[in-house]
């Protein structure tokens, strides 16, 4: 059934004072963690972009003021739930377990990538923390994870399921089905909208008739609640609530996440030849990195400067490993034909065959790139 | 040993599976209580519960993309498309999705899944309820394209498809589906994937078809191989049998253009031509949409086919 959920909006004002005492039961240590996760997704995020500029990296999904929204909201996950991905989510990543050192491998596509640079860069994995990579086909992953959450319920597993996407993937096919799929079933799975204002060029309210993003959860009969979401506190307040509700049995609910893409789509992207450069400028003033910083600073948990040297000490950090992946091997040719299928097929090993004779021809072969027996 | 239908078998072959392994699921649009629109899921709900056979909303796109989501968390779904026609809007869950999945992740995440669903003319279904769609799938690396012609070949391939790595599209000859019988042994057996099928020994003339046997009797010996599994496909039993008679004809009901008796036409050329003594013959659907009214026409009968084989043979 529908129903908007009594859940605060905002914990945290933009000045970093707490708005009202119903604040996550979280640790000293634990707030500072989450602050530590904050800034290393804008430190890796602002290396990237340099690759990128320098033409060592192909392609950068920036997650430049969406932090918040991202580390609040995976905050109160275990590990043994699962994090779906919509697209920029590479930094809930990190902060749930993936290791710096193949986030910088996917981000190369080098040999060293766990998917063995299939996919261009940032489509993160991590399967031991249960993280699929998305496709880059937008919304397909939603009725994944309804599946998948399915699969939990009938199986007795302790999970739930975490489904992100953005506002323009609350458009298509996926959303509908999961949507649809996920109310009837009953599975424990949140719907996580990261509603950063844009698909690529396009305005969200180009995407949608409804004002209010939560009243989609009504035209499917769940629950939903809309959040802050440059208020950290609040995405990881909102989330866990209805973390808890799905693990309880009490089925999905859809949380709308209101924040802002601050950079473009992409490193291919212009965003000044669509969007007006006063609307970002407010959304500057709203950083969610500074709000949280303020929180702590004021409540005496962050000292005042330190953050600085986080900075500092997460960059040197960033650089070692982007000179170990600067050198990683070479990708093993047979690599194009394998993990199609679970063995290599006859035909596949004639089609490598045939190509590494003229390889070979060519004098480009290494060990390891030889020709399959038949 | 029973005597089944092929759409019988389908049913057996559901329900040893179901018995077999509790991870199997089966599901679709009026799977459950109605047990299907050809009752290939008769009797399933009834016996292993709403838990294990079940109906799901319209949506080909969520039946697919749930599917895909539950393979890749530990169950085994067996996903019912009503009519192949009916397949496109999960057409970007099979092709960008399930096929892809492996690879892309580099071998850490995979789809094991089975999609039925029944395709083909000759149910009088126009445009919508008969289409041979195969070579969209063919073209689809990462995907396992099955079609049994046979009762025992639907049943112990079905089981070969649950029980395999990957996912599988299982079409099934809805013409056929009470068309023929035959003896299909009780409980587990499977037929290998990626291996055909010598429906009929012949010298003079190689047909290689998807459908069932069919009939040839002018004096030419028709030597006739089903496919039975189209991708991967067992390309070196083609070739032997084009050596062997050094005449093919292929036939398919879909339309012939990029279809997949042209692809069977390269693999003889490219492989086989200097034991050819006449050209490779195609006997397809026309590249029109499916009549209605017009459907004995369109479909490659014996008339047609009998045709080709005589030209061939006397090339």
């Amino acid at each position: 059934m529908f129903e908007l959920l009594d859940i605060p909006r905002v914990l945290v004002d933009p000045d970093g004072t707490a708005a009202g005492p119903d604040l996550p039961a979280l640790s000293d240590e634990e707030l500072r963690e989450l602050y530590v996760h904050l800034v290393r997704v804008r430190v890796v995020d602002e290396r990237m972009l340099k690759l990128q500029r320098a033409g060592r990296v192909g392609f950068v999904g920036s997650t430049f003021g969406q932090e918040a929204s991202m580390i609040g909201t995976a905050g109160p996950l275990r590990s043994t739930d699962w994090l779906w991905s919509g697209l920029r989510e590479g930094g809930a990543a990190l902060m749930r377990g993936l290791p710096l050192s193949e986030y910088i491998a996917q981000m190369y596509c080098n040999s060293n990538d766990t998917a063995k640079g299939r996919q261009m860069c940032n489509h993160f994995q991590h399967k031991g923390t249960n993280y699929p990579s998305w496709s880059s086909v937008i919304g397909t992953q939603i009725p994944h994870g309804v599946g998948a959450a399915l699969a939990a319920k009938r199986l007795g597993k302790d999970e739930v399921h975490a489904i992100y996407f953005g506002d323009g993937a609350s458009s298509s096919n996926g959303f509908h089905s999961g949507m649809g799929f996920a109310a009837v079933w009953k599975v424990p799975c949140v719907f996580v909208l990261i509603h950063n204002g844009w698909a690529i060029s396009v305005p969200a309210d180009e995407q949608t008739g409804v004002e209010e993003w939560t009243d989609k959860a009504e035209a499917y009969g769940m629950p939903a609640a809309e959040v802050d979401g440059n208020d950290l506190l609040a995405c990881y307040g909102a989330m866990e609530t209805l973390i808890e509700r799905a693990r309880a049995g009490e089925g999905p609910s859809l949380l709308v996440v209101k924040t802002y893409r601050m950079m473009g789509h992409s490193s291919s992207d212009d965003p000044t030849v669509y969007r007006d450069e006063a609307e970002v400028e407010v959304w500057r003033q709203r950083d969610p990195i500074q709000r949280f910083e303020s929180f702590l600073v004021g409540r005496g948990i962050l000292a005042e400067g330190e953050g600085a040297g986080i900075t500092t000490e997460i960059t040197a950090e960033v650089d070692a490993e982007i000179h170990v992946q600067e050198a990683a091997p070479r990708m093993p040719l047979r690599s194009l034909v394998e993990d199609v299928y679970s063995e290599v097929p006859l035909h596949l090993r004639e089609q490598y065959n045939g190509f590494i004779e003229t390889v070979e021809r060519h004098g480009e072969a290494q060990p390891g790139d030889g020709a399959f027996p038949l | 040993m029973a005597n089944m239908t092929l759409i019988g078998a389908v049913n057996d072959a559901l329900k040893t599976a179901l018995r077999e392994d509790p991870s199997v699921l089966v599901f679709g649009e009026d799977v459950g209580k109605k047990g299907g629109v050809f009752l290939a899921t008769d009797g399933l709900q009834a016996e292993f519960g709403a838990d294990r056979c079940f109906d799901t909303p319209l949506s080909e796109d969520g039946i697919i993309g749930t599917a895909i989501g539950m393979a890749m968390n530990g169950l085994k779904p067996v996903a019912e498309i009503q009519f192949q026609d009916f397949i496109f809007p999960a057409f970007d869950q099979i092709v960008s999705e399930a096929a892809k999945l492996r690879y892309r992740s580099g071998g850490q995440y995979t789809a094991p899944m089975v999609i039925r669903t029944p395709y083909g003319g000759g149910i009088r279904g126009g445009l919508y309820h008969s289409q041979s769609g195969e070579a969209y799938f063919c073209h689809t690396p990462g995907m396992k394209v099955v079609i049994p012609s046979t009762p025992y070949d639907a049943k112990g391939l079905l089981l070969a498809a649950i029980a395999d790595p990957d996912p599988v599209l299982f079409m099934e000859p809805k013409a056929l589906y009470r068309a023929v019988k035959g003896e299909v042994p009780e409980g587990h057996y499977t037929v290998e994937l990626s291996t055909t099928r010598n429906v009929r020994e012949g010298d003079d003339v190689t047909v290689v078809e998807k459908a069932a046997d069919m009939a040839a009797e002018k004096g030419i010996s028709v030597h006739v191989v089903d496919l039975r599994t189209l991708l991967p496909l067992d390309e070196s039993a083609v070739v032997e049998a084009a050596k062997k008679t050094g005449r093919v004809v292929t036939v398919t009901e879909a339309p012939r253009f990029c279809g997949y008796a042209g692809e069977i036409s390269a693999i003889v050329a490219e492989r086989a031509i200097e034991y050819m003594e006449a050209p490779v013959v195609r006997v397809t659907g026309f590249d029109t949409p499916f009549p209605n009214t017009l459907e004995h026409h369109y479909l490659p009968d014996a008339r047609r086919v009998i045709d080709a084989i005589e030209k061939v043979a006397n090339f």
